[in-house]
């Protein structure tokens, strides 16, 4: 399935033929050089954009360390019984074929902005004319006592897909009626504000499918209020009752530290204990994007909110969870819609095609129990060079259990949709 | 040799199907249908298909003749290409292929347009199918695949007297492709590739208006100027779906 038409092919062959006649010094200025780093929802959108709209007039290489991506979005619902990993996973192959974008699969370890040239951690480099960078979060392992990467092979925090994700799956997998599971949320900023609540009501949702009613799930929480709390409360009550417990600071009055061997987690007032602890630690920028000297004080990098521009440099896009988005949240959704902004003035920028006025969105949807959704959403624009809101909604309590099940179906359709605008 | 192997095993799948489609509509098939009913259940579809005389393809295509017409075979309609190959696969409508297709619109033709979640009740199904079968004798019109105009209401006729930008369209719809899919699958939310730009509008303000309900579709509309529905329109009535 070729998403080129017969005329988009032809200018491809013919600027190859172009190409291939001329000197190699002029062939590199011939094709201006977009270089992604991270193939995610952001950077998996941002090339295939840049590659499809300029019908081959850029070179498009996108640097991921791996050569699939399994989704976070969804991988809730895997952990909840209702899909499978392969369902989550998904390959860069039709992103090499149908678009022409060269793939390489290693990690970036450096970004020279002098020279702008990558270099990947075989040593080599890829120079690039603008540079897109969307590495997602890295965790700050630290940010609560006790915790580290090898913690988190006992105590895993499933926040990036992959290995973690199916490791805590195993975990919960193993629990028994009656035994408890601890969850540690992280402060904002931090990827998927919603995502820790759907967690809970997914691995809920599991247990108590196989009778494990008496098993409870305790959610320790640094912040005093969290994402859709009234929905998810008034659902945990309804399908859970007594199974999901959630403690505010002003409950447990701080968290101290974990014991990941001990499976414990200690705050100021109390000790809770479980068979398996999740714990999702304080979050900032990919690290690649404070080695390239993107990021300021918060981790985070700040951006020009009509472009996606970094502020700290003029040829270097951050976008997704690794920039600062003002009024965005840090989601799929988000990183695929400013990836279409960056693509839009990139290529504006190298071919003179047409720039609009930028415009963003999001929808973050969360499944409580089976065929009950819900959702929240905005439209953003740029206003006094931050980005803000213009229009929001978000689900009601109370809603009754046909438009819970549609939302539920719009989700599905979504994923569908974003993964066919990310892959091809 | 690989085309031709592929008709045989799509042939081999669609008999397949259909078979496997008869044998669990057994229960539906015994079921008296009372056609009187029909007319009152077609509301379901009549906001994509015209039916009886002088009917015109809309969203979806005309149904007149339908029974005994090979699939995604009307001239001029932009159908899927899965509709298509279940057509050229050898489907061809009947009572039973109708009745299993709009109980499972997804599923029975993978990857098709048919915006349509599926009507659950055997009756309802049967009732619909016999009066359908009546009505569907009736000739089409000449022209079916020439528009109707007078779709629109009020102030959304002002809109379609814009010519939209297709570039600032194809920009916009970088929103929408988000959910949904630009090759134009329903897969839980609708088909937008090849709507009719009166219908595309008119649905735009419908969500505006609050005429339909649906929190993600009207906080994006909310926000579209008359210029960005033009363009929208004009760049989705110009796509084929795949
Ligand atoms: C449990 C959970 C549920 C979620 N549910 C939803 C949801 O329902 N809806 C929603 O919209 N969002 C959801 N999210 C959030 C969403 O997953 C992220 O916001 C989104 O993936 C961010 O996109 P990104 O491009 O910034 O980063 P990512 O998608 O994480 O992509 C970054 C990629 O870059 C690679 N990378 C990083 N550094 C380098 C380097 N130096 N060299 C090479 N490769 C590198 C990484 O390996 C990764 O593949 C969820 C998240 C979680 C954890
Ligand atoms: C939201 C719009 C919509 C609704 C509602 C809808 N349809 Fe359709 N229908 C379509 C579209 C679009 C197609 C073409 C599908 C494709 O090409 O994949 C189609 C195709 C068909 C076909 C195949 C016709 C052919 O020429 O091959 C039949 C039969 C059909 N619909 C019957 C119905 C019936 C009966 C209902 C009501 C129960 C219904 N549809 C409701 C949009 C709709
Ligand atoms: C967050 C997901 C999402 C996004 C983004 C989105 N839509 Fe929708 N759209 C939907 C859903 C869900 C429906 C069905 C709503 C209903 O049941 O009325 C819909 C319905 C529609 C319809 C009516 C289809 C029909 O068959 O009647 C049109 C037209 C439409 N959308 C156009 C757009 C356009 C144009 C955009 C971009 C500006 C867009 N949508 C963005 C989810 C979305």
């Amino acid at each position: 399935m070729t998403h080129f038409n017969r005329r988009q092919f032809g200018l491809l062959l013919a600027s190859g033929a172009a190409t291939l006649a001329l000197p190699t010094y002029l062939r590199a200025q011939a094709k201006p050089k977009v270089v992604v780093i991270g193939g995610g929802a952001g950077g998996a959108t941002a090339a295939r954009y840049i590659a499809k709209d300029s019908k081959g007039d850029i070179d498009v290489t996108l640097i991921d360390a791996s050569d699939m991506f399994t989704t976070c979005f969804f991988s809730n619902l895997y952990l909840g019984g209702y899909r499978d990993f392969a369902s989550i996973t998904h390959g860069y192959d039709r992103l090499e074929s149908n678009y022409g974008i060269r793939k390489i699969t290693d990690y970036a370890t450096a970004v020279d902005r002098a020279t702008k040239t990558v270099t990947l951690a075989d040593g080599s480099t890829v120079p690039y004319d603008r540079l897109v960078v969307s590495p997602g979060i890295d965790l700050i392992y630290d940010s609560v006592e006790g915790y580290s990467e090898e913690a988190a092979q006992i105590a895993p925090h499933a926040w990036k897909a992959g290995p973690q994700t199916q490791l805590l799956k195993a975990k919960l997998d193993a629990v028994k009626d009656g035994e408890q599971i601890v969850m540690v949320t992280p402060p904002n900023p931090f990827r998927c504000p919603p995502g820790p609540y759907e967690r809970a009501s997914m691995m809920a949702h599991l247990l108590k499918s196989r009778g494990h009613a008496n098993s409870k799930i305790v959610i320790i929480d640094p912040k005093e209020k969290f994402s859709k709390q009234g929905l998810f409360q008034e659902g945990w009550e309804k399908y859970y009752p007594g199974m999901i417990e959630w403690y505010g600071p002003d409950v447990h009055g701080g968290i101290k530290s974990v014991d990941a061997a001990a499976g414990s987690v200690e705050t100021d007032f109390d000790t809770f204990k479980g068979v398996l602890l999740n714990v999702i630690p304080r979050q900032k920028a990919g690290v690649i994007a404070a080695q390239a000297g993107l990021t300021n004080e918060t981790g985070f990098c700040p951006i020009e909110a009509s472009t996606m521009r970094s502020e700290n440099d003029d040829n270097i896009f951050v976008i997704g969870d690794a920039c600062i988005a003002g009024a965005m949240p840090k989601s799929g959704f988000s990183a695929n819609s400013q990836a279409k902004v960056a693509a839009m003035t990139i290529r504006s920028e190298l071919t003179d095609s047409k720039a609009f006025p930028a415009k963003y969105s999001n929808t973050c949807w969360s499944l409580i129990e089976t065929d009950d959704g819900v959702k929240v959403g905005a439209q953003y624009a740029p206003k006094d060079g931050k980005i803000a809101s213009t229009s929001t909604f978000i689900s009601q309590t109370g809603e009754d259990a046909a438009v819970r099940k549609s939302t539920f179906e719009e989700s599905e359709g979504w994923y569908k949709g974003i993964t066919a605008d990310m892959f091809g | 040799m690989l085309r031709y192997f592929r008709q045989i095993l799509s042939r081999t799948k669609w008999f397949a199907t259909t078979f496997a489609a008869g044998l669990l509509l057994c229960s539906a098939q015994s079921l008296a249908a009372d056609a009187s009913r029909g007319e009152a259940l077609f509301k379901a579809c009549s906001q994509c298909h015209e039916v009886g005389a002088q009917a015109k393809n809309k969203v979806g295509p005309h149904l007149d003749g339908v029974f005994g017409r090979k699939a995604g075979s009307i001239e001029g309609f932009k159908y899927s290409s899965a509709m298509k190959r279940a057509g050229d696969g050898g489907l061809v409508w009947s009572v039973d292929a109708i009745d299993a297709y709009i109980h499972k619109p997804r599923t029975f033709i993978k990857g098709n347009r048919m915006s349509y979640r599926g009507m659950e009740d055997d009756q309802d199904r049967a009732d619909l199918v016999a009066w359908l079968e009546q009505i569907s004798l009736t000739k089409p019109s000449a022209n079916a695949n020439v528009p109707s105009t007078n779709a629109v209401v009020g102030f959304a006729t002002a809109v379609l007297e814009i010519e939209g930008d297709p570039d600032y369209g194809a920009y916009l719809s970088g929103e929408c492709v988000t959910c949904h899919q630009i090759t134009g699958k329903a897969d839980g939310i609708p088909s937008i590739v090849g709507l009719p730009r009166d219908y595309f509008v008119r649905s735009l303000f419908e969500y505006k208006t609050n005429i339909r309900q649906n929190e993600v579709m009207k906080t994006r509309v909310i926000n579209l100027a008359d210029e960005e529905i033009a363009a929208l329109a004009a760049y989705f009535s110009s796509l084929t779906p795949q």
